[in-house]
């Protein structure tokens, strides 16, 4: 099941990707003090959808890549060690591989306090991988609250798979 | 045609405009008693049946959705040059009349004037033209609401103001710019990623917003006039809820750059971030209050997220929220007066206003998926988004709840709703 979630969410990214839609054609000049390394300055929009589209690639093959939190729960559950564990030995093999860790919540509340929530499960994650002796610099835990869902519809079963932290290799 | 088939035609006929929500402009639905409403006439313009826009139509449903006047049919066509038989007027139990008319210029213009009459002393309160293009017939049209309620309430309209809010339909996320009303939608930015939060800088030029374009969130500022933009925070980590200092010069933000969700004071035009809040919890959502000497923002400090105030620099913090175990997305009214946030009650989102002098707090919808309030310039009116027929929808309503009006807009799921300040220019 969690596979064919990830086949759905990859397919779904990859389908974003081709079906080429653009951003407004507006220039973005990129004044922040601190970007951080995937934001390429001054590229254009588009070059940043490429980039994402790049960013694709395999993680540890036949480990999951999204572990599921419990209701009001932002710490990662015994269950996922193993699966962890997997993730730490692939990155720590190669110190070029870097992973995006993405903080999801349900649909209910806020889309602000959302964002919060997710990135307190996603740096909940980083933490572990961190313990297992993953750098940091391999890692960016970041949220997209409850913009995201997977499963759509209003009952706990779709609630269920939407909270949930993905790991994403560059 | 026999009464029953007639009865079944009109049936089908209602049915049809249920089924073709963009017929229906907005809806405004009126609750309790005791309501004072100036009743209002409203003349057809002369020459309106050849404009491509109906300019009394449009003021009058500005003016219904401030919950402040009750539109009251004229009748004949008077214009601005006639003077009105007031008697007639009285009868109809109108305290105001509108008249006017619109012509079409040689260049393709039009030039609109209208006259506003207090009909029970007979008196002439002014007049108003604005020469156009078709473009502008909607503006011009909310400046007249602008002028007949700044005459009749004393109070500056907003009907002129405008709204950004996003749109999300099928997998397209659409920033938009709108008149007050919901109508004449500009897309801003469209793109494949979530767009939340805009926030209208202190003059109207400007919009922040969180964007996920880079499969993260990172606040831009976006030029309105333009379409130029730029980065403002883009740190590792999740950068979000950007809210504008009065004086335009900064923004607060929240960002994750140090671990957990906290506040930071970034220049507008970017640079290095002050941070202002340290905590080991969430802390989101700030916003300044008008005086710009205060924060309000969100916080899980105590545990649960409630509202806090503290020093606009920083510095000690006090909670200003104490009912229930959910109150977030704080916005101050700009007199200063009042604050709305939603709560959770029951597992509903409610939105709220509390009278910030007393502490009192109201309840005012009905509805239970509330988010993301935020106050008109004039402090009189809340835009807020919702779930209305099983859809994201947009709505205004009055402080005390009475009056409530469904945004139209284009088509999807309308989100992030946030008014914008009072226009400075004049066209």
């Amino acid at each position: 099941m969690k596979k064919l979630l990830l086949l759905l969410s990859l397919a779904a990214v990859l389908s974003g990707c081709a079906s080429g839609v653009k951003l407004d054609d507006v220039q973005v000049d990129d004044r922040s003090g601190g970007a951080s390394s995937q934001m390429g300055g001054s590229n254009g929009l588009n070059a940043r959808n490429l980039g994402a589209m790049e960013g694709i690639k395999q993680g540890p093959v036949g480990v999951d890549h999204i572990i599921y939190f419990d209701l009001d729960s932002y710490t990662v559950k015994a269950e996922y060690q193993n699966v962890l564990e997997a993730h730490a030995r692939f990155l720590r093999a190669d110190r070029n591989r870097r992973v995006n860790l993405e903080g999801h919540t349900d649909e209910r509340g806020g889309s602000e306090y959302n964002l919060a929530l997710g990135q307190k499960r996603s740096e909940s994650v980083r933490r572990a991988l961190s313990v297992l002796g993953v750098p940091e610099a391999q890692m960016e835990a970041v949220s997209f609250g409850k913009e995201k869902p997977v499963a759509q519809g209003s009952d706990e079963a779709a609630f269920a798979q939407n909270r949930r932290a993905a790991l994403n290799y560059q | 045609m026999t009464r029953h088939s007639l009865r079944f035609s009109l049936g089908l006929l209602i049915a049809g405009l249920l089924a073709l929500p963009t017929w229906a402009q907005f809806r405004v639905e009126v609750s309790g008693v005791g309501l004072t409403q100036v009743p209002i006439a409203f003349a057809p313009l002369r020459g309106e049946e050849a404009s491509p826009q109906k300019i009394a139509t449009i003021v009058q449903a500005d003016l219904e959705r401030s919950g402040q006047f009750r539109g009251i049919t004229a009748g004949a066509v008077i214009d601005e040059t006639q003077r009105p038989d007031m008697t007639v007027m009285r009868q109809k139990g109108a305290d105001a009349l509108l008249t006017g008319s619109i012509s079409r210029m040689s260049d393709g213009r039009y030039d609109v004037r209208v006259r506003l009459w207090d009909t029970v002393r007979g008196q002439d309160l002014g007049a108003i033209s604005y020469t156009v293009s078709t473009g502008d017939l909607r503006l011009a049209s909310h400046r007249i609401a602008d002028f007949v309620y700044e005459k009749l309430t004393g109070d500056k309209g907003v009907f002129s103001t405008r709204i950004a809010y996003v749109t999300k339909s099928g997998t397209r996320f659409n920033l938009w710019v709108s008149d007050s009303d919901g109508e004449n939608a500009q897309s801003a930015l469209a793109s494949p990623e979530p767009i939340i939060s805009p926030s209208w800088s202190p003059t109207g030029g400007q919009l922040a917003y969180v964007s996920f374009e880079s499969r993260k969130p990172v606040v831009y500022v976006h030029d309105v006039s333009t379409g130029k933009r730029r980065v403002v925070a883009n740190f590792r980590g999740s950068n979000s809820a950007p809210s504008w200092s009065p004086d335009g010069r900064s923004l607060a933000v929240t960002l994750s750059r140090e671990g957990g969700s906290q506040l930071f004071l970034i220049d507008a035009n970017g640079g290095e971030p002050r941070r202002l809040t340290q905590s080991a919890g969430i802390d989101t959502e700030p916003v300044f209050s008008p005086d710009g000497t205060a924060i309000y923002f969100v916080s899980d400090r105590g545990g649960a997220p409630q509202i806090y105030r503290m020093p606009a620099s920083g510095g000690p913090a006090n909670r200003v929220t104490f009912n229930g175990t959910y109150n977030i997305s704080p916005a101050l009214s700009p007199d200063g007066r009042w604050l709305t946030y939603i709560s959770r009650v029951g597992g509903a989102f409610k939105l709220q206003v509390m009278d910030i002098s007393s502490g009192n707090v109201a309840s005012i919808t009905d509805s239970n998926r509330d988010e993301r309030p935020s106050f008109a310039p004039n402090s009189r009116l809340i835009v807020y988004a919702t779930i209305q027929d099983g859809r994201e929808a947009l709505m205004t309503t009055t402080l005390d709840g009475r009056i409530k009006a469904r945004l139209s807009g284009q088509g999807g799921d309308l989100r992030e709703p946030n008014w914008g300040p009072f226009s400075k220019a004049l066209p």
